[in-house]
């Protein structure tokens, strides 16, 4: 009987080597099967195939910054096969800033900086409060100061010289944000039980969501002058940014209204069985569980506003991608294309890249609490 | 009673105050005032903007001679032609890149939104830097980068680069040998037709006889055999006409075979690499989101992968696929109209051509709206047929 409370197992066997560790990894992931492993050796064929050239272009037959010591960069760079880094070292302020005063280019830089420290707070769920509130009231004021100047004595910067990264968040956070409310009230028009306002509001959203942002950008940017009284001119970023913002309404009432289907009817129920009235109903009662309920769906929308931005380039304003194009007119740089387009794909991929898992990381951990 | 005789007419006029239907009723004339007194307003002030410039509205324009030359038209078109002519083959563009777009769209998103789920680590990453790299970048940029890749990377036809069956890729566009001309292929073509029809005939005698034995008929084999075997039959019936037109260098170009432009080969490769990229994610969350069980379920009633696969997990997946995927098919139709950018003649192209030169912004806002408001709608009608067709029948 003592036997068995002294029982001591043998030591388990370490796996066959095959299936643990780094060749079991390879076995179960790359080679599991005949035509797994043909298409992973074709795959690598391929990649070595595509990056070998590509590192060549970036690193090893580059011109780098240090070209632009030399008499004439462009020249040097144009002997080489590989890219021409010197390009982007030259021309990255304008790029970046458009045709803003050289001297004075650390306003919109610090300008983009506090946008972004808005936009980051604003992620922050512990900011989600009145505080937030404050923080943009007193924000969007400083950035405004800080691009056009003239007070305190700042040198006054007119909108035509706004240009790269600054006009392209300026552009994406402006028209969002005027946007939403006019979103919010379309969505709620488009639920109304009065018909002549649901007519209106439908037919609103739909004939902007039928047509393309750059009609609406030549709409705007051509029809507007028409639609005021002669003599009466508006400023061309302005008209940029209403086309924006006339677009973006429609597609933030639909995400809005996803959020207000979304509420369960018992909750308007109880809200009309109480007493309270329409707006009393709406702004207490529905839209703050609608508007949770599209955090997620609103920062994909966001980030799809903020790449539609650059279709602003096409109506000559410059923001990155129109000022990355208007530096390939520079005579002696031209034909530097795809280290420019480069450049702002990698600017435009890191801003989208962190919103879009922002959204994702939302999507799992706000709303736990009314999912079904 | 004497007290509820006096407060009667107050009550009422009370009531109609705080009646519902008339405050409704007010809100709803309110607005209809505003937005028809705005509206008015506007077009006071575009009235007297143009009797300023002299710009006659109306589409009376149409019928004028346009004056410029369009590089690429699917019918026959010169600069005498007529603005409504030239607007028309700026449409048949659009229809044509839209068309070529959607479909290829569809089939780089299936692969690539299949190989996110594969097993293979490989494949797997591979197709999720992908997804995350066209989505992440404005399409607007991607087709500035396509477009430079092949006017500025792609050779002169003088050197130029061939990818064998006499295809020529060249910095003027692609040259692709075409069969000449010849009786026997529109009967090829009505052979293909007739063969798809045949398919769609043993498909349904297939499923009578399963469900009458219970034998499974082969029948993907059977409908390829009479998709392809019935236009194959035809040609060698008609003498198998083997003549091809092949692009010739002359000079400092080619001749012969059909030319794609770059400016069309960069759209065409943009929007359909951009979208492909959303309907990847689309398929691969259609996917995931039919439950587990399913398949377990289905592989131990006995049936096979591919039985499983078309029975119990596409119908399942394609109804969370379909919806999202018609949004994709709207957006990439309108994101046809960045071809302004690159200067591939589409209808929005062509239209802001019109504009520049008769000065009717009006009008052509008006023919864009009309035409992507219809395709939108047509879309949505076939997309939305498609959606019931394959919707679950509920009681």
């Amino acid at each position: 009987m003592a036997n068995t409370d002294t029982f001591v197992p043998l030591p388990s066997r370490p796996p066959p080597r095959a299936t643990s560790g780094f060749l079991g990894w390879l076995r179960g992931n790359l080679f599991s099967t005949w035509y797994n492993a043909l298409i992973t050796l074709l795959l690598v064929w391929f990649l070595v195939e595509l990056i070998v050239p590509i590192v060549r272009w970036v690193v090893v037959d580059a011109t780098l910054f240090s070209a632009l010591g030399t008499d004439d960069p462009a020249a040097v760079c144009r002997q080489n096969d590989g890219a021409c880094w010197a390009f982007i070292a030259e021309w990255w302020r304008f790029i970046l800033f458009g045709r803003y005063p050289y001297v004075e280019q650390w306003r919109p830089a610090l300008a983009v900086a506090i946008t972004i420290g808005l936009w980051v707070i604003s992620c922050d769920r512990r900011f989600w409060n009145k505080r937030l509130m404050y923080f943009w009231l007193v924000g969007v004021p400083v950035v405004y100061i800080l691009m056009s100047g003239g007070i305190l004595g700042l040198t006054e910067v007119p909108t035509v010289n706004w240009g790269g990264l600054p006009l392209t968040i300026g552009l994406s956070t402006v028209g969002l944000t005027v946007a939403f409310p006019l979103g919010i009230f379309l969505a709620l028009g488009r639920r109304s039980k009065m018909p002549v306002i649901r007519i209106l509001s439908i037919a609103y959203i739909e004939l902007i969501r039928g047509v393309p942002l750059i009609t609406v950008l030549f709409m705007s940017s051509l029809m507007l002058p028409m639609f005021l009284p002669t003599g009466v001119t508006i400023d061309v970023l302005l008209r940029a940014q209403i086309g924006i913002i006339l677009f973006a309404a429609a597609y933030l009432a639909e995400v809005v209204r996803g959020g207000l289907q979304a509420v369960p009817r018992g909750q308007f129920e109880a809200a009309d069985s109480l007493g309270l009235t329409y707006w009393q109903k709406t702004g207490l009662i529905v839209l703050p569980q609608a508007l949770r309920i599209s955090i997620p769906p609103l920062v994909n929308t966001f980030i799809g506003f903020f790449k539609d931005t650059s279709l602003v380039s096409i109506i000559s304003l410059l923001d990155l991608v129109g000022a990355a194009k208007q530096a390939l007119t520079n005579p002696s740089w031209r034909g530097f294309y795809q280290e420019s387009y480069l450049f702002i794909a990698l600017i435009f991929f890191i801003f989208c890249f962190s919103m879009s898992k922002y959204s994702q990381w939302l999507e799992k951990h706000v709303n736990t609490g009314t999912r079904r | 009673m004497a007290q509820a005789d006096t407060s009667a007419p107050a009550q009422e006029a009370h009531g109609l105050l705080y009646d519902p239907r008339a405050r409704a009723v007010f809100y709803q004339v309110l607005t209809l005032a505003i937005v028809v007194g705005i509206g008015w307003y506007l077009i006071h002030n575009t009235l007297a903007n143009l009797a300023q410039q002299n710009i006659a509205s109306g589409f009376g324009f149409l019928d004028r001679e346009a004056g410029f030359a369009i590089s690429e038209s699917l019918i026959p078109y010169d600069a005498s032609d007529t603005y409504g002519r030239a607007i028309l083959v700026g449409l048949l563009n659009t229809l044509v890149v839209a068309a070529l777009g959607i479909l290829f769209a569809t089939l780089i998103g299936t692969v690539v939104g299949i190989s996110r789920l594969s097993s293979n680590w490989l494949v797997a990453k591979l197709a999720s830097v992908y997804v995350e790299s066209v989505r992440n970048v404005p399409l607007l940029l991607q087709l500035f980068v396509w477009y430079s890749i092949i006017t500025v990377s792609l050779p002169h036809p003088r050197e130029e680069m061939t990818v064998g069956l006499d295809i020529y890729l060249t910095n003027r566009g692609i040259y692709v040998p075409v069969p000449l001309a010849d009786p026997v292929w529109p009967l090829v073509g009505l052979a293909l037709l007739v063969g798809i029809v045949l398919a769609f005939v043993i498909r349904r005698w297939a499923k009578r006889i399963q469900e009458t034995t219970g034998k499974i008929k082969p029948v993907l084999w059977y409908s390829l055999a009479v998709i392809f075997g019935c236009p194959l039959l035809v040609w060698l019936a008609g003498g198998a006409p083997i003549g091809m037109d092949v692009p010739v260098r002359e000079g400092f170009n080619f001749q012969g075979g059909i030319v794609r432009t770059p400016e069309f080969t960069a759209l065409l490769a943009g929007l359909s690499f951009y979208t492909g990229g959303f309907i990847a994610e689309i398929v691969r969350s259609g996917i995931l989101a039919v439950p587990r069980g399913q398949t377990e379920a289905a592989r131990s009633v006995g049936l096979k992968p591919g039985r499983v696969l078309q029975l119990v997990v596409l119908p399942q997946a394609l109804r969370i696929i379909i919806p999202p995927t018609t949004s994709q098919y709207l957006n990439l139709t309108k994101n046809s109209s960045l071809a302004v950018a690159i200067g591939y003649p589409d209808l929005v192209s062509v239209g802001n051509t019109t504009l520049n030169q008769t000065g009717q912004a009006i009008e052509a806002i008006l023919i864009y709206m009309t035409v992507y408001l219809t395709i939108s709608l047509l879309i949505s009608l076939f997309m939305n047929w498609y959606n019931r067709h394959i919707a679950l029948v509920e009681r």
